[in-house]
């Protein structure tokens, strides 16, 4: 079976405006949404108790309400079925954070026996800020580590044009849970960071044909071998783009409510990879003034590709 | 061609084979146990106690599966948490305090698979259930704490030498004292930098006022914090101890912080009141003049408690408190000056210098108990013969102790009461049941990613693709095997880790596959398609899994908890599918085709 039987190249490089274009309105919608809306930040960021309790049947999530209308600021909704509740309380500046679970749960033990707690998180102030620093720096280390290695292995346009493609995809990620007002925990954060480094692997991919091409297709114009590179590459970059997500769709079906973010994060991020590093990347390195001479450079030091 | 040497071959099925022994373990599960181990040095684990729990168990009508005996700990397997429940309450009512018996799971693989050190998968907390705590030590109040120590002595030390002072108090973590002349400010300079070598004086003054200000050296303040942090722990691992814990961890993380992990722990109520709590330390008189013999027979006199020290030797002490651990600062182990025996070195304060000068000068002679009171248990650490009047408020204690030992009782004294308090800046707690939930739902993601790509990779590329799902098979064991051996904590991001790596690890199949597919339409022969795709495959799966390291190394530095599960896991994915997906299937490939003519390839 072939899903790619393409004879002729398909012309990618003069879609490029249109391409970029869209990619554009996106990354511009996705940042104004990220200044207006933010994120909803969970707790590993914010700081606060989250608490999930199971009961033996299905509850009445007012009479829960109710039951805690002496804790102010308290957040209470269903939570995967209708037998568990999600219970948050933000940080308050006098209460010991770590003895709040404790009042809340002996005041839903009290109302209902059947109240099991079935986890408890709390982050204080100052784990959260640590915690959103650490992940600005990881996503620096990686642009940075990323780039470094793109720079060494490739070209520097190509270094730039691989981190503008995939950031983008970061932002546009962003912009997604921004949206939806999905809550951004540190696992999402772990998936988009994931993402950055695997749709890079795309780029590489066509970079990789590209440079080839520059080699061996000695007759033919930058857009042409770039079309080529991206045509030839196509049935591999949906293939295995195809069985990452069989896996990402498997784990947002069985997975359950603590991995349907992290998956949630993966899958926009594995649809607008595939785009952004053929679509995005390509026509950057094209603008950016890419040429055979930075590739094939005397014979001495030519190199088996 | 197309055929790998034959010790290229032997290796990869070496490997193979060991994978498959190492995450062997991971399929027979885990069976409730009960752990016992000594909280005392008298109280020891070997055979005779081995017989002990077996008779114990018998009594009661308890099945158990199987006895096992390692260096620190006793280990009973069951059949059912019903029966580890029943056998907890009876072997601690039976074997009463000197023994802690606790919940545990304990791996059932056969006996030849431990004897070869193979272990399942270890799982963190929010797998198999439990409380993590973070707790930050307040540094700044050890500091304080430590000054307020200091002012109190010296204003001792002032008052013994006769020395004036108009003023003496603590600002922040300086100390000010005021004098009314120079002659008592210099004498008090000598004699405080004689007795106080971690401060630093500074003098002012003039006309009337003569001031001394007294700081911290920054050396002393670095040896206060490590003091504190190391003392905090000390006093936390003995309170876990008594929460019979089967595998706790307290780790210090950073400057001025503690990780505790408690598996299985699910009263956080009952968890964070012990870690909060503060033992204490009261000093008594011992009484020798009753018959112990007969106290230990059950006459014990009025007015006396019948306690044990530390070895298990019975003691009679006298109720009244003499001195509370209070006004006990500091306990250093050191040498005796004179005899150069072990000794433990204690400071007291000001109060306590007072009453214990008065009580040594009455009971010269007679010997004295200082206890440690734990939940309401006492325990007497160390009972010494006063010699002499002891005044001043140093106290040394010595006499037929190992340095060792005298390390523990000043452990012991200091542990007492934290050094510094603490606060629990991060909680995750996490029930059993949804712990199990977590594995079942993070195995059948797995399991049916893994189910739907080989489906799709053997109808989409054949031969070759069912041969990527064996090297994608391959890839899995290598995977979990490593992570048995090397026992790193497998959390819920790990397994969503293991099924990500897997569904990125096909990549390089699809790359050689894609490869291969296209020397064939150049019109290659079978064979040289087959070493070709192999071949030019290679440096862009090296390429595209060097990217993904780069993001799995940061995510391992800058993550924290359960981040770093999945980043450990991400970057040793990567390893094992470049073994896997290029090697392994490599080799299977071989077989197939390496030895003889082939007129077409099965590959779609």
């Amino acid at each position: 079976m072939e899903f790619f039987r393409i004879k002729k190249d398909i012309p990618f490089m003069s879609y490029g405006r249109f391409t970029t274009a869209i990619s554009l309105v996106t990354f511009i919608a996705a940042v104004l949404l990220l200044a207006t809306r933010g994120l909803h930040f969970g707790i590993d960021f914010t700081g606060g108790t989250v608490m999930e309790v199971h009961y033996g049947h299905i509850v009445d999530i007012e009479k829960i309400r109710s039951s805690l209308k002496s804790i102010p600021d308290v957040s209470v909704q269903n939570f995967g079925t209708s037998q568990d509740v999600l219970i948050r309380l933000p940080l308050k500046a006098n209460v010991s954070g770590a003895r709040e679970s404790e009042i809340v749960l002996s005041a839903l033990k009290g109302e209902d026996p059947s109240a099991q707690m079935r986890r408890v998180e709390f982050v204080g102030p100052q784990v959260g800020k640590e915690l959103v620093a650490n992940g600005s720096l990881a996503l620096l280390l990686v642009s940075l580590g990323i780039m470094g290695y793109l720079a060494i292995r490739f070209e520097w346009r190509f270094a730039l044009a691989a981190i503008i493609a995939n950031l983008h995809d970061v932002v546009i990620i962003l912009g997604f849970f921004s949206f939806f007002q999905w809550e951004f925990s540190l696992p999402v954060l772990a998936a988009v960071l994931a993402v950055l480094g695997y749709s890079v692997n795309e780029s590489v991919v066509v970079f990789d044909r590209i440079r080839e091409n520059f080699r061996t297709m000695r007759k033919s114009t930058v857009p042409e071998i770039i079309n080529n590179a991206i045509t030839r590459t196509m049935s591999r970059t949906v293939i295995t783009h195809g069985c990452t997500q069989l896996m990402v769709t498997s784990m947002l079906f069985f997975g359950g409510a603590a991995l349907h973010y992290f998956a949630l994060a993966l899958t926009i991020g594995i649809l607008f990879g595939i785009y952004s590093s053929v679509l995005v990347a390509s026509p950057i390195v094209m603008w950016l003034g890419v040429s055979r001479a930075d590739f094939v450079k005397p014979e001495k030091r030519a190199e088996a590709g | 061609m197309n055929r790998y040497p034959l010790w290229k071959n032997a290796l990869i099925a070496l490997v193979l084979v060991a994978g498959l022994i190492y995450s062997l373990p991971n399929l027979f599960g885990e069976s409730p146990a009960v752990q016992i181990s000594s909280t005392t040095g008298s109280a020891k684990v070997d055979t005779a106690l081995v017989t002990r729990v077996e008779n114990m168990l018998k009594s009661a009508n308890l099945q158990d599966t199987g006895v096992y005996l390692d260096p620190a700990t006793l280990k009973v397997r069951f059949k059912s948490t019903d029966t580890q429940l029943k056998a907890k309450d009876v072997l601690q009512n039976q074997l009463g305090q000197d023994y802690v018996v606790a919940l545990n799971l304990v791996s059932r693989s056969p006996a030849w698979l431990q004897s070869l050190g193979a272990l399942p998968m270890y799982l963190g907390l929010d797998l198999r259930g439990g409380v993590h705590f973070l707790m930050q030590v307040d540094m700044k109040a050890a500091v304080t704490m430590a000054m307020d120590r200091n002012l109190g002595e010296i204003r001792a030390d002032l008052r013994d030498g006769d020395i004036h002072y108009s003023g003496i108090m603590r600002q922040g973590d300086e100390i000010d004292i005021k004098f009314p002349d120079k002659d008592s400010a210099d004498k008090a300079s000598s004699e405080i930098s004689k007795q106080f070598p971690d401060l630093l004086l500074t003098g002012s003054g003039s006309g009337s006022e003569y001031g001394v200000t007294l700081t911290l050296k920054p050396a002393a303040v670095k040896s206060i914090q490590d003091f504190a942090i190391q003392q905090n722990i000390t006093t936390l691992r003995n309170r876990v101890n008594e929460l019979g814990v089967a595998e706790p961890i307290i780790q210090q993380q950073g400057a001025d912080r503690v990780v505790v992990e408690l598996p299985g722990v699910q009263d956080t109520a009952k968890a964070k009141d012990i870690l909060g709590r503060t033992a204490t330390l009261e000093i008594h008189m011992v009484d020798d003049e009753h018959d112990l013999k007969a106290a230990i027979a059950g006459e014990v006199p009025f007015g006396d408690e019948l306690l044990k020290d530390r070895d298990g030797n019975p003691i009679l002490v006298k109720k009244n408190v003499v001195l509370t651990g209070e006004h006990i600062n500091d306990a250093k182990p050191g040498f005796d000056n004179r005899t150069n025996e072990a000794a433990v070195h204690i400071n007291l304060d000001s109060t306590g210098s007072r009453i214990f000068k008065q009580i040594t000068a009455d009971n010269v002679g007679k010997r004295m108990a200082i206890l440690l009171i734990d939940r309401g248990r006492a325990e007497v650490v160390t009972a010494p013969v006063i010699r002499e009047e002891i005044g001043g408020g140093r106290v040394q204690i010595s006499g037929h102790m190992t340095t060792s030992e005298a390390h523990d009782v000043a452990l012991l004294l200091r542990a007492g009461a934290l050094a510094a308090p603490m606060e629990i800046i991060e909680e995750r707690t996490v029930g059993p049941s949804l712990g199990a939930d977590n594995i079942s739902k993070g195995f059948d993601s797995t399991l049916f990613g893994f189910i739907a790509i080989s489906i799709f990779m053997t109808i989409y590329y054949l031969a070759f693709g069912l041969v990527s799902v064996v090297a994608l098979g391959a890839n899995l064991l290598l995977l979990v095997a490593v992570l048995s051996i090397s026992q790193a904590t497998l959390t819920l991001p790990g397994m969503a880790g293991i099924a990500l790596t897997l569904g990125m690890a096909i990549d390089a199949n699809v790359l050689i596959n894609e490869r291969i597919r296209d020397e064939l339409r150049n019109g290659v022969s079978p064979q040289a398609a087959i070493n070709a795709g192999y071949e030019r495959a290679f440096g862009t799966i090296m390429d595209s899994n060097i990217t993904t390291l780069i993001a799995g190394m940061a995510l391992f530095i800058f993550g924290s908890g359960p981040v770093k599960g999945f980043a450990f896991v991400l970057c040793l994915g990567i390893l094992t599918s470049m073994f896997s997906a290029v090697l392994v299937s490599r080799a299977i490939i071989n077989f197939a085709y390496g030895r003889r003519r082939v007129a077409k390839l099965l590959i779609g």
